[in-house]
């Protein structure tokens, strides 16, 4: 089948997709947008979270016909050309980052939450990201890169 | 065949900082930007997608196997088996005894059988449905003491189902002391659960090679294995880092390495192989599961006397490094204090469960929940303050560990412990609570009621590096040269950076060695020396110390240019400066369009093995040493817990970059805690019951409380920079702190890890 999706404001067509396809392996294969990532294929980690009309949704658990018509923004969505989003900037400034396979969900779905809660409280910060597993930081840093980028959003 | 579309990219963005500073990752912007190439994202024109059938059984014979359906399907490029595995059809890190894909025997559910290669990931999984496997299936060894002593049950390999008993006596083993306690303690098997799955582009070249494209911990080792079961010399195997999202001990394994080549040589086409999440728990080693009995004996002012102790571990079908798990079992099983007698004994086993190999901490993480929990029952039975009792007999700079290794640098255990425990605690809770910070969350299961809170501690000793007599090496290539009228250096190693920020440690040693603002890394390969493995909180000591003696190597050429002797010559702000402060030279003059390269190793001062008898003997390079203290929440009804503050005091020698050391130890502290309240693989005779992100659970930002991290430098007088490995010790003592903290909390024996809600209830 063919899927049209509108991906990082950009209108895109993938043909031959097989029934089965997620949108994840569409945008990963198909697109040549290896930005999200697949981590466990089962929305179960977040590390392909991206913003679906406006909601934070695991690519992995929506399948490529569903998203016909939609409008996406993946990880490589969020800067504007050179300029990083606050939220990028803050991950690499605050240590957020270290093998970063969880990086791409976690940025999408704090950047979600930064634009609906500008300040948003460590349990709100909680809350938002507990779809979101990260094995190497011990989301310590997490923590710091989003309430740093809630405060740079704020600034601008 | 040229090289992959998606690749490996050198790190050229450099952020000043130098040895002791915080500069950030040179990767850091890419992976934001979703940019970096994992190995997952590697992609080819041309490409085909591999795929891998394993064995339902955990124990069984192969009577027949038919891949004729399968290869007949459309788009199916090869289907191949033991048969066609080109070189030997045997691997392994310590022993050779696991097979690329089995022939007759199966001994592990998950066993690989047959590999195949399809046009699409879809088509390949429909196609391993195809393939016909006959089995005669044999009852399951399951039970780890049994499997070491109990000579009547089939033996899994030709030299029976033991792998290695190690025993080790010190002073007098049948001493004997007032107070007296007890305990048997078990440990699950618990996953590293790297979120990056086991990926790989295999590329066949002109020359009959392969060129292959990874996630691994450690390229050397994979090369030598894959080129003997691809009956291929070394060079004609050639591997290339990609980018790795973590590893934690479970890429030091071989997955689809061997495979993805067999099948690009066999189809003369690129062969992506890349595991889901469910074969990603068959495809890789878990932690051992153990079970520990200890006995430790103390006079009544609560000096140790002695230890005894049996470590059973469960190794699964193959050895992988289960040799070395009871070697670092074995001689840290006293743990980071002083003790005039002991007689331990371990035992690595066999048996038809999943097989265990490296996970952080290896070894040590099992008897450290046992001691540590020993400790605390001890600090009961003599009404002591239980961080006082650790404190009484800390092991310190001149004890001898149970080895009888004298410690010949810092060991600052006491204080350690006086530090995380001087930390303030957080307030007690006072009125109505927040329910989403109460054990069960915003599931609203209590508003506080039933819950009560405890306090505990944990302390660990790891060794640090390989042991017992292995020369432990790195290499590193070193070029200095003028790019842009500015002098560069480039820095090449085969370590593996796998997350854990070692790529910007490389950056910084050659800028302070060199005294150069840009410094690139080039994307780690076997091109260059062996490096060893990522592993054993090793890298920034013995890759950091390849790295300075190539820079160092690299100086000196630069002085022999000049005609003029090294000594008392540095390099600063690219220019080659004398004792007195004066300028001698400039080094984008000096070098013109000309390079300086130097390739330089690194080998650590040396270890011995074991007496086999008495377990005496100088086996660890240094050791790590780190303090827990947990607090916790836990509602008695439920059984649920609340971490609710985890505080971690942890000596690293030197900080090369104090940021990456705390988030080292905040990343390392969070297995721990999901090693002590969740996470762990069941199996169930021989069958894994949970192989899903689902049903394994791991601790998310919910689980995971505030960290406070008090990091000590005491730096190693035989250590590059005197560092001290960092990785593990922290995985390892948070733990039993969050044992004893649920212990301390509800007063329950709790003789098993993970601590589960049934387990606090008693239903």
């Amino acid at each position: 089948m063919r899927v049209n999706v509108t991906v990082n404001g950009e209108s895109r067509r993938a043909d031959n997709v097989w029934e089965g396809e997620s949108l994840l392996y569409v945008l990963r294969e198909r697109l040549g947008l290896p930005g999200s990532k697949n981590a466990c294929e089962q929305g179960e980690c977040g590390s392909c979270t991206v913003d679906l009309d406006g909601v934070p949704a695991c690519a992995c658990l929506v399948a490529a016909g569903q998203a016909e018509g939609r409008e996406v923004v993946t990880v490589e969505g969020l800067a504007d050309g050179e300029a990083l989003d606050p939220v990028q900037e803050a991950f690499v400034d605050r240590g957020a980052v270290q093998c970063g396979f969880c990086t791409p969900g976690l940025l999408v779905a704090a950047h979600d939450l930064i634009e609906r809660v500008p300040d948003p409280s460590d349990v709100e910060i909680r809350e938002a990201l507990a779809g979101n597993l990260c094995r190497c930081t011990g989301y310590e840093k997490i923590l710091d890169a989003v309430r740093d980028a809630a405060a740079r959003k704020a600034v601008r | 065949m040229s090289a992959p579309a998606r690749s490996p990219q050198e790190l050229h963005d450099t952020i000043a900082g130098g040895i002791g500073e915080s500069p950030l990752r040179p990767d850091g912007t890419l992976k934001v930007r979703g940019e970096f190439a994992y190995s997952s994202d590697l992609w080819h024109e041309d490409m085909l997608w591999g795929a891998t059938l394993r064995s339902p059984h955990p124990h069984a014979r192969i009577v027949r196997l038919d891949v004729s359906r399968a290869l007949a399907q459309p788009g199916v490029h090869a289907v191949l088996t033991h048969e066609d595995v080109p070189g030997e059809n045997v691997y392994g890190l310590k022993f050779q005894d696991t097979p690329a894909l089995a022939a007759d025997l199966v001994r592990y559910q998950g066993e690989p059988i047959a590999i195949l290669a399809a046009d699409h990931p879809e088509i390949a999984r429909q196609a391993l449905k195809e393939i016909v496997v006959e089995y005669d299936v044999l009852e399951p060894i399951t039970d780890p003491e049994r499997a070491a002593h109990d000579d009547t049950l089939p033996k899994l390999h030709p030299g029976g189902n033991l792998v290695r008993h190690q025993r080790i006596v010190k002073g007098d083993p049948a001493a004997t002391a007032d107070v007296v306690v007890s305990g048997v303690y078990e440990i699950g098997m618990q996953d590293q659960a790297f979120l990056g799955p086991e990926s790989g582009l295999a590329v066949p070249a002109e020359d009959g090679g392969v060129d292959l494209y990874l996630a691994t911990q450690w390229l050397h080792v994979d090369q030598r294995q894959t080129a003997k079961a691809l009956g291929l010399p070394l060079e004609k195997v050639r591997l290339t880092l990609s980018g790795v999202g973590g590893a934690f001990g479970g890429r030091e394994d071989l997955s689809m390495q061997i495979h993805s080549c067999m099948l690009a040589l066999r189809t003369g086409r690129p062969v992506k192989m890349s595991y889901n999440r469910l074969e990603s728990f068959f495809g890789h080693v878990h932690r051992h599961p153990a079970k520990m009995y200890y006995e430790h004996g103390a006079t009544r002012d609560g000096k140790l006397v002695y230890v005894r102790a049996k470590l059973y571990f469960d190794g699964g079908a193959y050895a992988s490094k289960t040799p070395v798990v009871v070697g670092n079992g074995t001689t840290l099983s006293v743990g980071p204090y002083d003790v005039p007698n002991a007689h331990i004994e371990g035992w690595g086993v066999y048996t038809n469960n999943p097989t265990c190999g490296a996970m952080r901490g290896l070894g040590a993480v099992q008897p450290t929940y046992a001691y540590e929990s020993q400790m605390d029952k001890l600090a009961a039975a003599l009404d002591m303050d239980p961080a006082e009792l650790r404190i009484r007999n800390a092991l310190s700079e001149g004890s001898t560990v149970v080895t009888g290794q004298v410690v010949d640098f810092p060991a600052p255990v006491a204080e350690l412990v006086q530090r995380v425990r001087d930390l303030p605690l957080p307030p007690e809770p006072t009125g109505a609570r927040d329910i989403r910070e109460l054990p069960g969350g915003a599931s609203n299961t209590t508003h506080g009621e039933g819950v009560v809170r405890g306090v505990g501690y944990g302390v660990t000793i790891k060794n640090i590096s390989y042991a017992e007599g292995l020369d432990d090496y790195s290499t590193a290539r070193v070029r200095l040269e003028v790019l842009g009228g500015e002098p560069v250096a480039m820095v090449h190693t085969a370590a593996a950076e796998v997350g854990q920020g070692l790529v910007t440690l490389q950056q910084q040693i050659a800028r302070t060695e060199l005294g150069v603002t840009r410094v690139s890394v080039h994307p780690a390969d076997t091109s260059v020396g062996d490096a060893g493995s990522s592993s054993a909180s090793r890298q920034t000591y013995v890759t950091g110390g390849a790295v300075r003696n190539a820079c160092r190597a690299v100086a000196e050429a630069v002085c022999a240019r000049l005609g003029i002797a090294s000594e008392g010559m540095t390099l600063t702000g690219g220019k080659v400066v004398a004792a007195d402060g004066e300028v001698v030279a400039d080094l984008a003059e000096l070098l013109g369009d000309t390079a300086i390269e130097e390739t330089r190793e690194f080998h650590h001062r040396p270890t011995y093995p074991l007496d086999p008898e008495t377990g005496q003997g100088d086996a660890h390079v240094q050791y790590g040493f780190s303090a827990h203290r947990a607090v916790v929440d836990v509602d008695l009804e439920l059984g649920l817990v609340k971490v609710v503050q985890l505080d971690c005091a942890q000596d690293v020698g030197k900080a090369m970059n104090p940021d990456a050391v705390v988030a080292q130890i905040q990343g390392g502290s969070a297995q721990g805690l999901g090693l002590a309240v969740m996470e762990e693989i069941l199996v169930q005779d021989g069958k894994v019951r949970n192989p899903s992100f689902t049903d394994y659970l791991i601790p998310t930002i919910l689980d995971m409380p505030p960290m406070r991290v008090d990091v000590l430098e005491r730096p190693d007088p035989h250590a590059p920079y005197g560092v001290r490995g960092v990785g593990e010790p922290p995985t390892i003592s948070a733990t039993p702190a969050i044992a004893n903290a649920i212990r301390a909390a509800t007063g329950l024996e709790l003789l098993r890890v993970p601590i589960r809600p049934e387990h606090i209830t008693g239903v």
